[in-house]
C-alpha cells in the first residue's frame, strides 16, 4: 500500500495499471486505495515540477526568516495564517533557531518581493523583525536536482 | 611462431560479443543486455572515495585487504545470514567475485578434476574451470521447471573425478532462486562424495520473494563452502572491481597466496568506498531493491502478456523468458529483435546449452525504457507469433 504512494509520489502520471502491474495489487483495489486517499487527504493534490528558467521565466524567490512575538494562548498559528494566506507565499513553516517562522515568497522581481516584505509581512503585528534572503541558484528542491544529471555510462551489452 | 596456450585458444570467446558489436553500430537501441545496475553508485560511497582520495589513501593495503574491511563484511554477513568468518584468517577482499571465482578454482582443481556447474549460468564459469585445469560438468535446470534446482541430477552427474560444485543463486540469467530444501539436498550430496562448493551469491541482496539462503549457513556446509560476495550488485558498484571471498581456513589460505602473487590487493581506494557501503549503504540498498521490484512485476506481467512466456524471476534484476512462440532459436530472435526493433537482449545458449529457448532481459534501465521495449517486443511478436502458428499449421497440415 505504501508501495502504490512511494510510486505515486515519484511520478504522478503512473496510470493504475501500471501501478497494479508493479505492485502486483488488483487494478482495482489500486484505484480503490488512490480514491480513499484523494478523499482522506493523504494525496493532497498532483502537480508537476517545473523548471521555469528553462522555459525562459525567471522569477525571484527569497528565503525569509521572521521572527515573532508569540502570543498566550494563540503562539504562532495566527501569525502564519495571515501570512500563509498570500498567495505569493509558497511556504510557511515553523523552525527551530534564531527565529521562528521561515517564509518562502515567490515574485516577478526583486522589487515586487521587497515590497511584499516591507508592506504585508514586516507591519503584521507581533513580527518583530524579518531577514530576507534572494535565491541566487537553485541546485536541489524538494527532492529533483535542477543541474546535472547523471547520464548512463554503461555498455551496450555485459554479462 | 610457437602456438599459444592450448587451452585458452581452444576456449571460444563469450557469446555476449558479438550482439555488442551489432548493437554499438546502431542508434536508438534500448538495451535489456546489460548486466548491471542503471543506478549510479550511492553519493555516500562515492564521496567516501573522494575523501580516501584527498587524505592520500593511494598505496598498497595489505594482501587480504584492509582489516576493517574485512570485519565490516564479516559483521555484514553473520547479520544478515547467521555465518561466522574469521575477518583475520577467512576473509580475502578481491578484484570482484571474478577474481575470486578464479582464485577459488585454482585454490581447489587439480588438473583433470571436474567440477559440476548448474547451467544457464554466468558466461565466466566454465572458462575459469577450463583455465584452471578442470573439466566442466554442466548440470542443466529447465524453463518447465521454474529453473528448479535439480539435486537427483547434480548427483547423477557425479564421478570419482568430481571436484566441486559451483552455485549461483539468485540467478544470472534466470533471475531464480532456488529453496532451502534443494539448497540443503546439494550440500547432503558435497558431504556424502567429499565435494567443495563455490557459491557466487552476488545478487544476496536482490531477492524480491521469500529470504536468501545462503549456501555456507546450511547444515555441514562451511568447512567445504567458499562464499563469494561483494559490492557491484547490491550497491550498484560494478566498476570498482571490488568483492569478497570467505572460506575455511586452509581454501582461504590458499586463495590469498594466488591473490598475494598475482593481486597484490585490491584497489584500495575501491576498499575504502566498500567500507563506506557496508557500514552505512544499507537504505541506499533498500532503495534500489524496492525500485528493481517494482520494475521486475511491471516487466514481467509484460513479457508474459505478449507471449514471451516467463516464469517469475524472483531474484537478480533479470527476466529469462522463452522464445519458442516464435519458432526462432535464442540467437536468431535475438538478432531478429535489434535488428527490426532495436531492441538488445542477450540470447540464452550465451549462458550454456541449456539456455536456448530463452533470452536473457535485464530490467535494470528506467520504467520509460521497459515500457518503450515492451511495445517493440509486442510488435515484433505480432509479427513473429503469426508466423511461427503459420509453420506450425503448414507442418501439422
Amino acid at each position: 500500500m505504501r508501495e502504490v504512494l512511494k510510486i505515486l509520489e515519484q511520478d504522478a502520471r503512473t496510470s493504475p495499471a501500471q501501478i497494479a502491474a508493479m505492485t502486483g495489487l488488483a487494478e482495482d483495489e489500486v484505484r480503490r486505495l488512490i480514491a480513499e486517499w484523494e478523499r482522506s487527504g493523504v494525496i493532497r493534490r498532483y502537480k508537476t515540477v517545473v523548471d521555469w528558467e528553462r522555459f525562459g521565466e525567471e522569477k525571484v524567490y527569497a528565503y525569509i526568516d521572521v521572527s515573532v512575538a508569540p502570543e498566550r494562548g494563540a503562539g504562532f498559528d495566527d501569525v502564519a495564517s495571515r501570512i500563509y494566506r498570500y498567495p505569493e507565499v509558497r511556504s510557511v513553516m515553523l523552525v527551530s533557531g534564531g527565529h521562528d517562522l521561515r517564509v518562502v515568497v515567490e515574485g516577478a522581481g526583486i522589487k515586487e518581493v521587497a515590497n511584499f516584505v516591507a508592506e504585508k509581512l514586516a507591519p503584521l503585528d507581533r513580527v518583530t523583525a524579518t531577514n530576507t534572503h534572494f535565491l541566487l541558484k537553485r541546485y536541489k528542491d524538494d527532492g529533483d536536482i535542477f543541474v546535472e544529471s547523471d547520464s548512463d555510462h554503461r555498455l551496450m551489452v555485459a554479462p | 611462431m610457437k602456438p599459444l596456450n592450448q587451452v585458452v585458444s581452444a576456449t571460444p570467446p563469450s557469446g555476449i560479443r558479438r550482439l555488442f558489436d551489432i548493437a554499438s553500430q546502431m542508434q536508438d537501441v534500448i538495451s535489456l543486455g546489460v548486466g548491471e545496475p542503471d543506478f549510479v553508485t550511492p553519493w555516500r560511497i562515492r564521496e567516501a572515495a573522494i575523501y580516501a582520495l584527498e587524505r592520500g589513501y593511494t598505496t598498497y593495503t595489505s594482501n587480504a585487504g584492509l582489516l576493517e574491511l574485512r570485519e565490516a563484511v564479516c559483521s555484514l554477513q553473520r547479520a544478515l545470514y547467521g555465518v561466522e568468518y574469521d575477518p583475520q584468517q577467512e576473509t580475502l577482499i578481491t578484484v570482484g567475485v571474478s577474481e575470486g571465482l578464479d582464485l577459488a578454482l585454482r585454490a581447489i582443481v587439480n588438473p583433470g578434476d571436474e567440477v559440476i556447474l548448474l547451467e544457464p549460468c554466468y558466461v565466466s564459469y566454465q572458462p575459469n574451470i577450463l583455465f584452471a585445469g578442470g573439466t566442466p560438468v554442466p548440470v542443466a535446470s529447465r524453463a518447465e521447471e521454474g529453473f528448479r534446482l535439480r539435486p537427483e541430477a547434480v548427483e547423477a552427474a557425479v564421478t570419482p573425478r568430481t571436484k566441486a560444485i559451483m552455485l549461483c543463486y539468485p540467478n544470472n540469467p534466470t533471475g531464480a532462486t532456488q529453496s532451502r530444501v534443494d539448497l540443503q539436498a546439494v550440500v547432503d550430496i558435497a558431504v556424502k562424495h567429499d565435494l567443495y562448493l563455490i557459491s557466487d551469491e552476488i545478487y544476496d541482496r536482490l531477492t524480491y520473494v521469500g529470504r536468501h539462503t545462503c549456501v555456507a549457513s546450511l547444515e555441514g556446509a562451511r568447512e567445504r563452502t567458499v562464499l563469494l560476495n561483494g559490492f557491484s550488485k547490491a550497491y550498484a558498484m560494478t566498476g570498482w572491481r571490488i568483492a569478497y571471498a570467505c572460506a575455511p581456513r586452509p581454501i582461504a589460505a590458499l586463495m590469498t597466496k594466488i591473490h598475494q602473487y598475482t593481486m597484490l590487493c585490491a584497489p584500495h581506494i575501491a576498499q575504502r568506498a566498500a567500507l563506506e557501503a557496508t557500514l552505512n549503504g544499507e537504505n541506499d540498498v533498500r532503495e534500489m531493491v524496492a525500485d528493481y521490484d517494482r520494475r521486475r512485476r511491471f516487466f514481467v506481467r509484460g513479457l508474459n502478456a505478449i507471449g514471451l512466456d516467463c516464469v517469475e524471476p524472483t531474484g537478480a534484476f533479470y527476466a529469462f523468458p522463452s522464445v519458442r512462440r516464435t519458432g526462432l532459436t535464442s540467437e536468431q530472435f535475438a538478432e531478429r529483435l535489434l535488428q527490426e526493433e532495436r531492441v538488445a537482449v542477450v540470447p540464452g545458449n550465451a549462458f550454456g546449452a541449456s539456455g536456448e529457448g530463452c533470452v536473457r532481459c535485464s530490467y535494470a534501465t528506467s520504467m520509460a525504457q521497459l515500457e518503450e521495449a515492451l511495445a517493440r517486443m509486442r510488435r515484433f511478436m505480432e509479427r513473429n507469433r503469426v508466423f511461427a502458428e503459420q509453420e506450425a499449421k503448414a507442418t501439422t497440415g
